[in-house]
């Protein structure tokens, strides 16, 4: 049995027609109160995995608890304990944000007097406040995706999914998201399971990632493990004069293994970063050599799905499309 | 009905009557349409009442329980499409994602339609009388009259939510609403079953349940209390709800895949 705030899955499955697996045998554990990211391209079985632990979707087999219920057995106790804030929009654009919060308050079972007062506390806590009477159809982008979210929180959950919700959004939106996202999990310590196609998004929110692909996770941890798990920081010189591109190169091996960067430019990878990078600068100066570029790469989730699927995250889903539709 | 369940049931009728009274469209068509089409056949087909043997003193007495069944085929549509945009938009996902009980989201659509109906067809009613219509059966048939609308708003109600609950599609929907057209005058809607001459006529609306649904309601205008009549539009009328509601349960069960 999971701890009620969190989320397991073993082995989950789920085939749509054609014998098509979405989701192929996934194994995930989600302590309470983190942020986990859900990273994956786009028809890598994100959604598909969302809407099994919202309930929405049964399982072809294997098993998923969610707050300590059982996703295929327990769905109404699931949908007690959880909120989200599915991939779509879902919103009605004849009704004011206010009206959505407030019907979905008495869906939700909170009692009468409860119901406006909760509504308009997630208003302002969204920044819907001044918009909350207008109808929904005539909102922004990120408007949107604000209510979505408030509605989302109506009843107070203790787990929150929350399906690509920053596609399409201005960077100004993202970060106001991001940082509400932040301030959930650790100040009212609700779990937030997140799928995103952005590996900023994961990197910057998620405690723990996982990467999916294909249906199935290729890598799972802490962002920071997962990127020292492919490797070190790489620094990238290139020298103003191509003549001296020998003397960088016998000074850079002195810091680390060669390997390969841009044509023209010397590259090396540097077993810790911490200090070196420094070294690096003054024994450049000190063999005067002159430098027209000079740059430092780290590892990023890219590289970690690169090393894993042998494919760029960037633009991946393109390949296998979206996700089909249920059998 | 418990607390619960009531309380869900009004918030999505509620919910579903705001939609209509914000489209104006989904307002004005359904008044305006049946009565216009009701002043040009009165005004036009007003020497049909001097044939032998038609049961009403003028047209416009005759044809008035047209309008109630024009405004069941409008809710149709309209509770059809409403649920048909709430599985396209994913505002259904959204509400399964309540504690709310599927029977709910079913009958809270259909409240409001028939709610919607219910003000239409007093419309109707208004309109007729103010036009010289009267209503042999009296008040408590002109009552009687706003059930019968106000149970075809249900019954067909329940047919266009069955069909977006089997389809999905806003466009389906539409569909129907040619085909619910052709039954409408492919009945005694225009004239008594026992004049129309063309023998082909005469048996598809005798065959045909909308005849006995307006002949209903139409008894209690022309003719006073019939309870034969009567009898025989309740029974179908029921049957039709019936049909249309158990199927339209079973497509919202598959339909909400949730466990």
């Amino acid at each position: 049995m999971a701890s009620e705030g969190g989320i397991t899955t073993d082995a989950l499955v789920r085939e749509f027609k054609g014998g098509i697996r979405a989701v192929d045998g996934i194994d995930l554990r989600v302590e309470p109160g983190e942020i986990y990211g859900f990273l994956g391209p786009n028809g890598a079985g994100k959604s598909t995995t969302v809407l099994m632990l919202t309930t929405l979707l049964p399982p072809t087999s294997g098993r998923a608890t969610v707050a300590g219920h059982d996703v295929a057995r327990d769905g109404p106790k699931v949908r007690a304990s959880i909120g989200a804030a599915l991939q779509d929009v879902a919103l009605d654009p004849l009704l004011t944000g206010r009206e959505h919060l407030r019907l979905q308050a008495a869906l939700q079972g909170l009692a009468r007097d409860e119901r406006p007062r909760r509504s308009a506390a997630l208003l302002d806590r969204v920044g819907l406040a001044e918009a909350a009477d207008r109808k929904v159809g005539g909102y922004s982008g990120g408007m949107k995706r604000r209510l979505d979210l408030a509605l989302a929180l109506i009843h107070g959950p203790r787990i929150l999914f929350l399906d690509e919700p920053t596609t399409g959004l201005d960077v100004q939106s993202r970060t106001a998201l991001w940082d509400e996202v932040r301030r959930l999990a650790r100040d009212e310590g609700v779990t937030v399971f997140l799928t995103t196609q952005y590996l900023e998004e994961a990197d910057v929110l998620a405690d723990h990632v996982g990467i999916i692909d294909g249906g199935r996770i290729v890598a799972e941890g802490t962002p920071a493990a997962l990127k020292a798990e492919i490797g070190d920081a790489r620094i990238e010189v290139m020298p103003a004069d191509a003549a001296d591109a020998g003397l960088v190169a016998r000074t850079l091996e002195r810091f680390g293994a060669p390997c390969n960067g841009t044509p023209g430019s010397v590259s090396v990878r540097l077993p810790e970063s911490d200090g070196a990078l420094t070294d690096v600068v003054r024994a450049l100066d000190t063999e005067g050599v002159a430098v027209s570029d000079f740059q430092v790469h780290t590892p990023t989730l890219d590289d970690v799905f690169l090393t894993k699927t042998g494919r760029s995250l960037e633009g991946a889903g393109t390949e296998r499309g979206t996700e089909p539709a249920p059998a | 009905m418990n607390s619960k369940l009531g309380t869900q049931v009004a918030h999505l009728a509620g919910r579903s009557v705001m939609r209509t009274l914000r489209q104006p469209a989904a307002l004005i068509f359904p008044l305006a349409f049946p009565m216009i089409l009701l002043a040009v056949n009165a005004a036009g087909l007003d020497s049909a009442a001097s044939i032998p043997g038609f049961p009403a003193d003028s047209y416009l007495d005759f044809a008035l329980a047209v309008p109630f069944m024009q405004g069941a085929l409008f809710s149709a549509m309209n509770a059809g499409q409403d649920i048909a945009r709430d599985i396209e938009t994913g505002f259904l996902s959204r509400l399964s994602l309540t504690p709310v009980r599927g029977i709910a989201l079913l009958t809270g659509q259909l409240a409001g339609a028939v709610a919607v109906g219910a003000a239409q067809a007093v419309v109707y009613l208004l309109v007729g009388l103010i036009a010289g219509v009267t209503v042999q059966a009296g008040i408590a048939g002109a009552l009687l009259i706003l059930v019968f609308a106000m149970l075809f708003c249900l019954g067909f109600g329940s047919l266009g939510a069955f069909m977006a609950l089997r389809t999905g599609s806003g466009e389906a929907v539409q569909g129907l609403f040619p085909l619910l057209f052709v039954l409408l005058f492919l009945s005694s809607a225009f004239l008594p079953r026992d004049l129309i001459e063309a023998d082909w006529f005469r048996t598809i609306a005798g065959a045909n349940p909308v005849s006995y649904l307006i002949e209903a309601v139409r008894s209690l205008i022309v003719s006073g209390w019939d309870p034969e009549t009567l009898a025989l539009g309740m029974a179908i009328t029921l049957g039709i709800i019936a049909l249309a509601l158990g199927a339209a349960s079973l497509a919202l069960q598959t339909r909400l895949e949730r466990t």
